[in-house]
């Protein structure tokens, strides 16, 4: 095995754990948190799912329809059927499904 | 029970995982790289598209400073899950470390609300940890089948990396429902929207975090002093 590959999974691995870890080695070592973290911690994951949303969508482009169309259908199709059924899994396996068919059958 | 309920809420990760794994260990066999580097990266790294990206830094075999800078921004956005994380894992003891080693954005999409996990701390920590370690598991297991016999299936698996993106979706469309605060629900969607327009799509997350941690600043300065505490 190379080396230098070995090398690079060691340090993209380091670097991960690094900033996985860092918040608690930087905040979680006082017993008392402060407020704003405590504020932040409560809040923080609504507005990280949003970030994530959009991260997942980045690579939508809106030069043709079937480059944006499967991924507005869907996400509408999961949103929707999430506030009719409120069933995680339901939503997220016909969600993609639908996102399947979309582009593999009629965005082609 | 703790064990089968924690189970149960990693199944919508299970599928992507092992579909997203089998991904990784396909395109590593594919260029070359031997089943015990890619099973290898999936314990170690563990972290889904900084393996994706670590595929092309392998075969342009870039210097060992290059691959820390690119980990770093493709993997900023776990600082923030850190922070979110703190007191949910104040007291989760032994377990604690590898909680923190295996917060991906699955797990934290899973473990970020409180509202379904055990009564008692003792099953918290076991739940978090099942939790966990299921996810990581199905990532393995995925690379691993990728990796040793990808090639052999024949089934179209073009799209199904959406499955990622309608687990965003479902855990956001659930916040939204149970709660009466979306100020920071919108702020996340309007930032990265906002600079996935500016930036490029590589580094846009970095600005937009910046703008997150920008505007939850000043939504607590402008809080009343209530809602500080709570």
């Amino acid at each position: 095995m190379n080396m230098h590959s070995l090398s690079i999974i060691i340090v993209i691995s380091g670097v991960t754990v690094l900033l996985r870890f860092l918040p608690f080695m930087l905040l979680g070592r006082n017993a008392k948190v402060p407020n704003f973290i405590t504020y932040l911690g409560k809040r923080l994951p609504y507005a990280i799912m949003g970030m994530l949303i959009i991260y997942c969508l980045r690579d939508v482009s809106f030069r043709s329809y079937g480059k944006w169309l499967p991924s507005a259908i869907s996400v509408a199709v999961v949103a929707g059927l999430h506030v009719w059924k409120r069933n995680t899994l339901l939503s997220i396996i016909l969600g993609t499904i639908c996102y399947m068919l979309l582009v593999q059958y009629i965005f082609v | 029970m703790i064990i089968k309920k924690a189970f149960v809420k990693t199944l919508p990760v299970m599928a992507a995982y092992i579909i997203l794994g089998m991904g990784f260990g396909i395109l590593m066999d594919d260029k070359g790289y031997a089943p015990v580097l890619s099973v290898g990266s999936s314990i170690l790294i563990y972290a889904g598209s900084m393996q994706y990206v670590a595929v092309s830094l392998l075969t342009d075999g870039v210097s060992l400073w290059y691959a820390a800078l690119m980990t770093l921004m493709v993997n900023a956005r776990h600082l923030f899950y850190g922070i979110a994380m703190i007191i949910k894992y104040k007291d989760m003891g032994l377990f604690k470390p590898y909680l923190i080693f295996g917060l991906t954005d699955e797990t934290f999409s899973l473990l970020c609300e409180d509202k379904e996990y055990p009564k008692d701390k003792k099953n918290i920590r076991r739940y978090c940890f099942f939790v966990t370690l299921f996810d990581h598991l199905y990532w393995i297991a995925g690379t691993a089948i990728g990796a040793l016999v990808g090639s052999l299936i024949d089934f179209d698996s073009k799209g199904i990396d959406f499955s990622m993106t309608a687990l965003f979706v479902t855990v956001f469309v659930e916040q939204w429902l149970t709660s009466k605060e979306h100020r920071f629900a919108l702020t996340g969607l309007g930032s990265a929207a906002l600079c996935l327009l500016i930036f490029d799509s590589s580094i846009f997350l970095i600005p937009a975090m910046i703008l997150i941690s920008l505007m939850s600043t000043v939504f607590y300065l402008s809080g009343n002093n209530t809602e500080r505490n709570t």
